[in-house]
């Protein structure tokens, strides 16, 4: 709840729509209030005098006052309707990027399908719950009290009761949402887990249909999706309480005023007609409160999903920038560095040290799970040291802006990911102003021509994820985009390992060809990295032996191994 | 699909829950007469008030008692029928929910890969939520106010019929008003739901590739893009829900215009003395009564017409055609197949041709290598082989099965792949490696994670074999690559498909796999799509392919001999620099 109210900034802009709309619901429902007061003049003067004309006169005031319920009441819903969306709107965006705002290690922790869960599902139930408040939920106290203060005008000693059923209402009607809200908010993670196995398995169609595996995919989802409606089915339980705990005290309240009022009616304090005005003042909160329970379940979802959402907004994304004044006079320097993902959990890197001059080709090579992707995931601060220090142009990462910081940088990570879009909106991704000459430029040192080729030219499609191109079409478009960016430090993480060998050794001599670029070039292949001015070899997240080709050939065990095992198989029949 | 084809269908998922709908009508029933009721008794109680020293008490009392207990049963039956509600509910959007993910494991491919994954999962998440918001407030508006309804059209009738056929033939006026604004704001929700799907692709696009996002400063045009989205879903939004929600205040003008004209015609024929001024007090009060349903149903009116668009998306991939599947007779005892792909041709668009007329004979036992630039359709090949794809022209046949004929199931079991895209579902390391086999003991586990090489740093994850694989980060490329290749090791299928299938492994490790490979493909068929060259000299055929046709085939030293663009390739792959 207190969350909450970190969400309602974003009604500000909406102050007057917040005020109007519910203003002409309430105008409305007092002019709602006349009809029968003047269907109790076509009675009393129409019918009982005989005049025709009044009643003709008194209809037409009926319709009158229909017409003027109906205006107020569409600008009622039209303010409500805009608080609500603009509301809704300002928030997903905040949200989109506040997401896009989070570092890499929160965002892991976090997880993909819950964020896009609270993005889509939370905000709209937030925004059904802000719109049905505006629209009812504040006209409900308003004719609570209202009811309650008509009821002191009649007699204040029978009208008592109404100060013990309104704070017992009041609790009911909280309970049941501040209850509620908690056990929704299960409800969503519960739809957060079969949303992670429905992308999941849209992603990994092709491998759960070779495996023959859709029956226990179908197994997992239902087990997720039978968790789901057993948390829903107790959420409605609470939420089911909410009618009849309200009839139950609102019409035991009627019995305690005819029982008291017959009495007092009796000693000649009352009136009749003053027992049933009290009635039916008590009638009248009981409907509203029908009303009201039918949207419980709507405002306390939106309770829960409003928590979520400002969970999410609460979580501090950035990387802080740290003051620090050494400088070095390379263009990457690690010093000491160590990195563990999670605390105290086992290092991924440990004690790196190395110093890499301007314009250099640095190859990063070493074993499966031995750190090379950690290694240059340092470079951007993608993640941040755990002990140590990285300088990038002179300078600790950490005292850069980190958006000034990756604008130094282009990376073509070991995953080619590639958007929804033509080529051309992927390859100008981090230079959006580029010229056709500047990406054509880029296409060719990528090796990429022909991909533009086969897809119709720079403007021919790529479906999400590049799902429409080749594994080494990707690869190749993902590096024209970092070659465009004009940075000047280039970091290949694996990104030529679909590539064949001939494409491969092309790619790698146009990139050299780059004037006053530091390369970082990760591989599996000796091959690849091989013509480096500088190779780090991984071990383990150690240093196995830093140097040239020739020198790590000759003392480095590791890497000898790694040269070997590949040119003994591929060079020997030469 | 219209909107009545939605409804109707939407009506055969309410079949299963027929008994239990009727016991809640049977409550609505019982909740509206003793709602009904309770003001008449309350108004017998104020009659036993005359005045002064003239009250009933015991009357009073005994008239109470029935109240409470009228309340007590009424309390009771609402919750009862709530909680039905509530099951009915949740049963079929459970029912939904399950028919379309089961449906989306047997949709063709095409359908998966030509539609943002983000917009289907908005469907089965989103669009079901809102349709059970819808649903679940239609039941409970719907049956307590037909009940309403009826009730009170009883009590009119009793007291003058005539006025109550007026009121009878005037009210479904509103309805009409409603279903003319229901028709025209369809539309709008529809558009409201389509480019909530469109944000929906795009968020879990920019999300999934966030750190790409970042890596490329690219924030800022990223969330200009998307507010140039949610723009657009901020209008589609404010239209739907303003324009529907002006149902409910015209229906209840209408409403309003119908006590006003029985107001007319009651009181001019009370003053002919047609009716008397207490009948017609009590005629419009239930008058008032009657058309209060009709303004609380055109009141949820926005949450049901969400709900049909939703269920009618939703719908949409539920009917998705299935893949075709071939007939049980003709499933074949595969071992180590014989593959004859006779004069097949295939392409993805029909602009755009791609494979064209393509024979090949692959015997028992051979090792197929495709070679061929990036971009050549190697991958389409082994798309069409698992039959991933459906061939447009010829047939690929399996021991001499058409594979169209024989079961998917039959046809894909015989195959063991490990794709260039490494795929791995949240789970434990140990569930991931049993993937294609849930029966696998501890041993055979560990037995298979040793043949991939993946024991050794699996031993070193915090919890061994039970470390759960996260969503994003936690393993290197290579660590998810050779736990793709242990979860092949474990299933031992009678032929096999790697492509590229350790792109990403260093080459020591990979050499170890290379062998553990060469074990498990002994007598087998398999197809190897590869770069290292080693892998391809020893194949017995080698398929170099060229723009989605196949230019050459042979083996090493005949294609070597023939001085080609093999060769051209194979040089270029030797090339020392």
């Amino acid at each position: 709840m207190i969350d909450l109210k970190k969400l309602f900034v974003y009604l500000k802009n909406y102050k007057k729509e917040c005020v109007l709309g519910p203003a002409f619901k309430l105008l409305e429902a007092l002019f709602e209030l006349f009809v029968p007061l003047v269907m109790a003049s076509v009675i009393d003067r129409g019918i009982n005098n005989a005049d025709n004309m009044h009643i003709w006169k008194m209809i037409g005031v009926m319709i009158l006052l229909g017409v003027i319920g109906l205006v107020c009441s569409i600008t009622a819903q039209y303010f409500c309707a805009v608080a609500a969306v603009g509301f809704s709107g300002k928030i997903r965006s905040v949200l989109f990027k506040h997401i896009q705002s989070l570092d890499f290690k929160t965002a892991d922790k976090i997880g993909t399908s819950t964020l896009i869960t609270r993005i889509t599902s939370d905000l709209n139930q937030l925004q059904n719950g802000v719109n049905l408040v505006l629209r009812l939920f504040l006209r409900s106290p308003f004719i609570v009290f209202g009811a309650a203060i008509m009821a002191f005008t009649v007699d204040v000693k029978a009208s008592l009761i109404f100060l013990a059923t309104i704070p017992l209402l009041s609790v009911i009607v909280f309970a049941v949402i501040l209850g509620g809200a908690p056990v929704y908010k299960k409800v969503q993670s519960a739809l957060d887990n079969i949303l992670k196995i429905t992308r999941e398995n849209l992603t990994g169609a092709r491998v759960i249909r070779a495996f023959g595996a859709e029956g226990a995919e179908i197994e997992r989802f239902n087990r997720g999706n039978s968790t789901l409606k057993s948390k829903q089915l107790f959420a409605g339980r609470i939420t089911a309480l909410m009618n009849p705990l309200t009839y139950v005290v609102v019409n035991l309240s009627v019995v305690y005023i005819l029982y008291s009022g017959a009495i007092r009616v009796n000693t000649g304090n009352l009136t009749q007609g003053e027992v049933v005005a009290l009635v039916n003042y008590m009638s009248q909160i009981l409907i509203e409160l029908v009303k009201l329970a039918n949207l419980i379940i709507t405002v306390t979802k939106a309770v829960a999903c409003g928590n979520r959402i400002a969970d999410v907004l609460a979580i501090e994304g950035g990387m802080e920038t740290a003051h620090s004044t050494d400088t070095v006079t390379s263009a990457v320097e690690f010093k000491n560095v160590s990195l563990s993902y999670n605390e105290n959990g086992e290092k991924s890197l440990d004690n790196i040290s190395f110093a890499v001059t301007e314009g250099m080709s640095v190859g990063v090579i070493g074993v499966t799970g031995s750190g090379k992707s950690s290694l240059v995931n340092l470079i951007p601060r993608f993640y941040d040291v755990t002990e140590g220090e990285v300088f990038v142009m002179g300078k600790n990462v950490k005292s850069y802006p980190v958006k000034a910081l990756r604008k130094l940088i282009a990376i073509v990570p070991q995953k080619a990911q590639l958007f929804k879009g033509t080529i051309r909106s992927n390859v100008t991704f981090g230079k959006r102003d580029a010229t056709d000459e500047e990406i054509n430029r880029a296409i060719a040192i990528a090796q990429a021509e022909d991909v533009v080729l086969a897809k119709g030219g720079l403007d021919g499609e790529v479906a999400q994820m590049g799902r429409n191109l080749s594994g080494g079409q990707r690869q190749r478009l993902t590096i024209a985009r970092a070659i465009l960016t004009g940075a000047k430090i280039l970091v290949l993480d694996d990104s030529a390992s679909a590539l064949d060998y001939k494409t491969d050794f092309s790619l790698r001599r146009a990139i050299s060809k780059i004037e006053g670029v530091t390369t970082f070039i990760v591989s599996q292949r000796a091959s690849s990295v091989m013509n480096c001015d500088m190779i780090i070899t991984l071990e383990d997240g150690t240093v196995a032996g830093i140097g040239t080709h020739k020198e790590l050939l000759e003392k480095c065990e590791v890497y000898s191994e790694i040269y070997y095992s590949q040119y003994e198989r591929s060079g020997d029949n030469e | 699909m219209s909107n009545m084809a939605v409804v109707k269908k939407l009506l055969k998922y309410l079949k299963g829950s027929r008994r239990y709908l009727l016991l809640s009508l049977v409550l609505a029933a019982i909740t509206v007469a003793l709602t009904l009721l309770i003001p008449i008794l309350t108004g017998v109680a104020v009659d036993y008030m005359i005045g002064q020293g003239n009250v009933d008490i015991p009357g009073v009392v005994r008239i109470l008692l029935i109240i409470t207990v009228a309340v007590a049963v009424t309390a009771v039956a609402q919750w009862i029928m709530n909680i039905i509600n509530n099951s009915v509910t949740y049963s079929i959007v459970q029912k939904v929910r399950s028919e379309a993910f089961e449906n989306l494991q047997s949709v063709s491919l095409s359908y998966i890969d030509s539609h943002p994954s983000g917009d289907i999962v908005n469907r089965v998440i989103s669009d079901v939520d809102q349709f059970s918001e819808g649903l679940l407030m239609g039941l409970t508006q719907v049956f307590s106010s037909a009940m309403t309804i009826v009730g009170t059209l009883a009590f009119m009738v009793y007291i003058n019929w005539k006025i109550a056929l007026v009121v009878l033939l005037v009210t479904p006026l509103s309805f009409v008003v409603a279903a003319f604004i229901a028709k025209r704001t369809y539309s709008m929700f529809k558009l409201r739901s389509e480019t909530q799907g469109e944000a929906t692709a795009y968020i879990d696009e920019m999300i999934t590739g966030k750190n790409i996002v970042a890596a490329f400063s690219c924030e800022e045009a990223v969330g200009a893009r998307f507010d140039e989205i949610n723009e657009r879903l901020n209008k589609a939004t404010l239209d739907a829900v303003f324009y529907s929600s002006i149902t409910n205040p015209a229906t209840r003008f209408v409403n309003s215009l119908v006590y006003a004209l029985v107001g007319l015609t009651g009181a001019i024929s009370a003053v002919s003395g047609g009716i008397s001024v207490g009948a017609l007090s009590s005629f419009l009060s239930y008058a008032n009564q009657y058309t209060k349903p009709f303004n609380e149903i055109s009141g949820v009116v926005t949450e049901l017409q969400n709900a049909i668009v939703c269920a009618g998306r939703i719908l949409h991939v539920i009917e998705q055609p299935r893949e075709a599947d071939g007939s049980e007779e003709n499933s074949i005892d595969l071992d180590r197949g014989e593959v004859n792909i006779k004069d097949v041709s295939f392409s993805y668009s029909k602009e755009k041709k791609l494979i064209e007329h393509l024979n090949l004979k692959i015997k028992k036992g051979q090792r197929v290598a495709i070679v061929g630039p990036t971009g050549c359709g190697k991958t389409t090949l082994i798309n069409l082989l698992m039959r991933f794809y459906d061939v447009d022209k010829g047939e690929i046949c399996l021991e001499g099965v058409n594979i169209n004929h024989m079961p998917r199931r039959n046809l894909r079991e015989g195959y063991g792949m490990v794709l260039q895209e490494t795929w791995l579902r949240g789970g434990t390391v140990k569930e991931n490696i049993a993937f294609g086999k849930s029966d696998a003991t501890d041993e055979e586990i560990i037995e298979a994670a040793k043949k991939a090489y993946a024991h050794s740093f699996i031993k070193r994850l915090p919890k061994g074999y039970d470390t759960v694989i996260s969503e994003n980060g936690g393993l290197s490329q290579g660590q998810k690559q050779l736990l793709c290749i242990a979860r092949l090791m474990l299933i031992n299928p009678a032929m096999l498909i790697l492509d590229e299938a350790t792109s990403s492994i260093d080459t020591r490790t990979e050499l170890k796999i290379q062998k553990a490979f060469a074990t498990l493909m002994e007598g087998k068929t398999s197809f190897i799509v590869a770069h290292r060259l080693s892998t391809i000299r020893e194949a017995d055929v080698i398929l170099v392919m060229k723009d989605g046709s196949i230019v050459e085939m042979g083996n090493h030293e005949e294609l070597m001999a023939k001085g080609g663009f093999y060769k051209e390739l194979y040089n270029a792959g030797l090339n020392k620099e």
